[in-house]
């Protein structure tokens, strides 16, 4: 259960060139925002595979944020749907193994989008801190 | 893969700017604790330096490192620049790994130096496990055509061509119409010198003449292309023939439509005397006036003008969702009050009462604004919720107007000439956006990959974009614009070869069952299915793969991945956040 102590720990799905650039700009701008995420970067977010997000949970993530590319992306003009679809197949995959769907989120990250990330991760910290680590027993 | 891993690890202390944030010592000792592959951890004042790097090179030559990683500033600024120290010390470039522990960790949480130790320790170990399992890759090789398509004859495509040329690159420029030098070669004086639009027309086209690396084919249009960067084939449809192009790059120059008010918008094409700011300026194009002449419209005598700007930009989005152009188009304010100073420098007594929603005649043009308002210009601000209305009454168009200075009390006065200060609208290129698939943003406009970072270019390389076709501009910016894309064309062309980064997807044979969830994913075409040895499976084309790994995440087995960010890796990377 909730614990005053419980940092969640929460995994950054970025990409190279939008919203990689826009959590640099949180950074430059000191917006403040939880120290206990860590941000991957990847080339486009149609690309985060719903194993990944699994593989994520089970090493120790209490949750995932994807800083998606959004209508922004250089690849993919319905790139949102695209990722909009692998996390909804990842959704599934955590019903099934019991892991509480609030733990993760999408949201499209422009490249200028730092406050919009801030507060996306910050919402999802807040969530997350009051549902406990993943595991459910062990304090991160 | 080889057991024995040689890695060397630098930290960097970016002068203080990480430092004072992030306990750079304890990241060292740490990573010196639990990693027994990390041959070197060291920290650096400056990562970036020539004597850091020069350390680099010795310590990869002397201890053998055969992966590197760097724990600095954001990839962004100086991953090419390590990478570029990797290839100098005989290394494969793509065995190091930038991570940034700066933008993203000791300037992000700076008030937290625990959390912010932790942030740039984990991203460090995340690099280690990402060149643990990191196969060397090399860039893709592609010979380039030292040849450039423009397309569009107006003046940011005149532009181009002129400049490409000079840099001794062959052009070949189409137009879809009859001649060149598109809007522009209709409109009288332009700010801010005041030279005829015809005459910058003319200009460019001279400068073009008489070159021989230049073919201009008008009445032509492009039906298809294929090929990539430094090698694209384009199919142009002229009068009666087809003609294929070989080019190693594409400038798209195809400019803008004007907006056409509806029927009946502020009474355009209703109500007598109302036009919009294109006829005035073709009016004003063949008046001659020093000032004392007087200006005759449509049989009427004009003493007062009113003009109404922001038609058909800025609109708001309809309630069902439908189109709107939200965009302001730019030109629009500084065009008007230009025609505005004209009006009033060729004519007597001519009162100009410009009823707008926000001026925005930003930079010097500024300038203009002022001296419209010295000159017999009157400026009233109107609210979007309460447009001026127009309507005939007698000889004369009445407006009515709710001024924010006089609340809620509308004013009628008459004016003889009414100007729709009119924006741009993207230009009507279906064919062409088939043809090309080019990206459009939301505005309807070409959308280049990074308006700041990557200005010209679109998500397709080597196909590049400029002038109005990208946004609404005025002369200057579209002839600037056009400079910028044949300078980012030559950069292409110039180079006999060129090197393509490697991040394009591959197909592991052991686990591909052919599902084909790839190709229906990909939207290059860049995937199709092959048979090897009596197995169906999915091949990738390289030259087609832009590299965004859509496939990679509907591939039922992982058999789909992307060079550079394998599922290996990046599994591998997930596990080194996480500790």
């Amino acid at each position: 259960m909730s614990n005053v102590n419980f940092e969640p720990k929460i995994l950054v799905f970025s990409t190279n060139m939008i919203s990689d650039p826009g959590i640099d700009l949180a950074g430059m701008s000191h917006i403040d925002y939880p120290p206990s995420t860590r941000i991957l970067r990847l080339p486009c977010s149609s690309m985060v595979r719903p194993e990944f997000i699994i593989y994520a949970f089970e090493s120790g993530f209490d949750a995932v944020f994807i800083a998606a590319d959004g209508g922004d992306c250089p690849y993919l003009s319905d790139c949102s749907e695209r990722t909009a679809r692998n996390v909804q197949r990842a959704v599934d995959m955590m019903k099934e193994k019991g892991i509480d769907q609030s733990r993760l989120r999408m949201a499209g990250i422009c490249s200028v989008c730092s406050d919009a990330f801030a507060n996306g991760v910050k919402n999802l910290y807040d969530i997350v801190k009051g549902l406990g680590p993943v595991n459910g027993s062990k304090n991160a | 893969m080889s057991n024995e891993k040689r890695i060397g690890v630098y930290v960097c202390h970016c002068g203080g700017n990480i430092s004072d944030y992030v306990d750079v010592n304890k990241v060292v000792e740490e990573i010196k604790k639990e990693e027994p592959d990390a041959v070197i951890v060291k920290d650096l004042m400056f990562d970036c330096a020539d004597a850091s790097q020069s350390e680099m090179i010795d310590d990869i030559k002397k201890q053998k490192l055969d992966r590197v990683v760097v724990a600095a500033c954001s990839p962004k600024l100086h991953e090419t620049t390590f990478r570029n120290m990797a290839k100098r010390a005989g290394l494969n470039p793509f065995m190091l790994y930038h991570v940034d522990i700066r933008e993203q960790a000791s300037w992000a949480h700076e008030n937290n130096r625990m959390g912010a130790t932790l942030k740039a320790l984990a991203h460090v170990r995340a690099g280690i496990a990402y060149v643990k399992s990191a196969e060397p890759l090399e860039k893709i090789k592609a010979e380039t055509t030292r040849s450039v398509l423009i397309i569009g004859g107006g003046i940011a495509g005149l532009k181009a061509a002129i400049d490409l040329s000079a840099m001794d690159v062959n052009v070949v420029l189409i137009e879809r119409s009859s001649k060149l030098g598109g809007h522009v070669a209709e409109l009288g004086e332009i700010y801010p010198y005041y030279t005829a639009g015809s005459e910058i027309v003319k200009n460019l086209v001279d400068e073009l003449s008489g070159r021989g690396n230049v073919a201009i084919f008008t009445n032509a249009t492009v039906v298809s292309y294929s090929g990539y960067l430094g090698k694209f084939e384009v199919k142009v449809q002229r009068e009666t023939s087809e003609i294929t192009l070989q080019v190693g790059s594409i400038i798209v120059a195809t400019g803008f439509d004007t907006y056409k008010p509806y029927t009946g918008e502020y009474g355009y094409e209703k109500v007598r005397g109302v036009i919009t700011i294109s006829e005035l300026a073709r009016v004003l194009s063949t008046a001659a006036g020093d000032g004392s002449a007087e200006l005759i419209y449509d049989g009427r005598k004009v003493r007062q003008i009113a003009f109404i700007y922001c038609v058909g930009s800025r609109q708001k989005p309809p309630e069902d969702g439908g189109h709107a152009n939200q965009y302001c188009s730019r030109y629009c304010c500084n065009a008007a009050t230009s025609e505005a100073l004209t009006v009033h420098r060729k004519f007597k007594d001519i009162k100009i009462y410009h009823f707008y929603r926000d001026m925005r005649t930003y930079g010097r043009n500024e300038l203009m604004y002022e001296s419209a308002g010295r000159s017999g210009s009157i400026f009233i601000r109107f609210d979007e919720d309460h447009p001026p209305l127009v309507a005939e009454e007698g000889n004369r168009c009445k407006i009515t107007f709710w001024s924010s200075l006089i609340e809620n009390q509308p004013v009628d006065m008459y004016v003889d000439l009414v100007v729709l200060i009119t924006g741009m609208v993207p230009s009507h290129n279906e064919e062409l956006n088939r043809a090309l698939s080019l990206p459009v943003g939301v505005d309807g406009f070409y959308k280049e990959v990074h308006p700041k970072l990557r200005p010209v270019e679109t998500n397709v390389t080597g196909i590049l974009i400029c002038g109005t076709s990208q946004a609404p501009r005025d002369v200057r910016e579209t002839l600037s614009s056009a400079s910028a894309a044949a300078a980012k064309a030559a950069s292409f062309v110039l180079k006999r070869e060129l090197e393509l980064d490697p991040f394009v997807a591959f197909v592991d044979p052991g686990l591909c069952e052919a599902h084909q969830e790839c190709i229906k994913e990909c939207p290059y075409g860049a995937i199709e299915l092959i048979e090897e040895s009596g197995k169906k499976m999915a091949h990738v084309n390289s030259a087609k793969c832009k590299g965004c790994g859509a496939c990679v995440a509907v591939c039922p087995t992982g058999a789909m991945q992307l060079k550079g960010y394998t599922n290996a890796e990046i599994k591998s990377m997930i596990g080194g956040l996480a500790r």
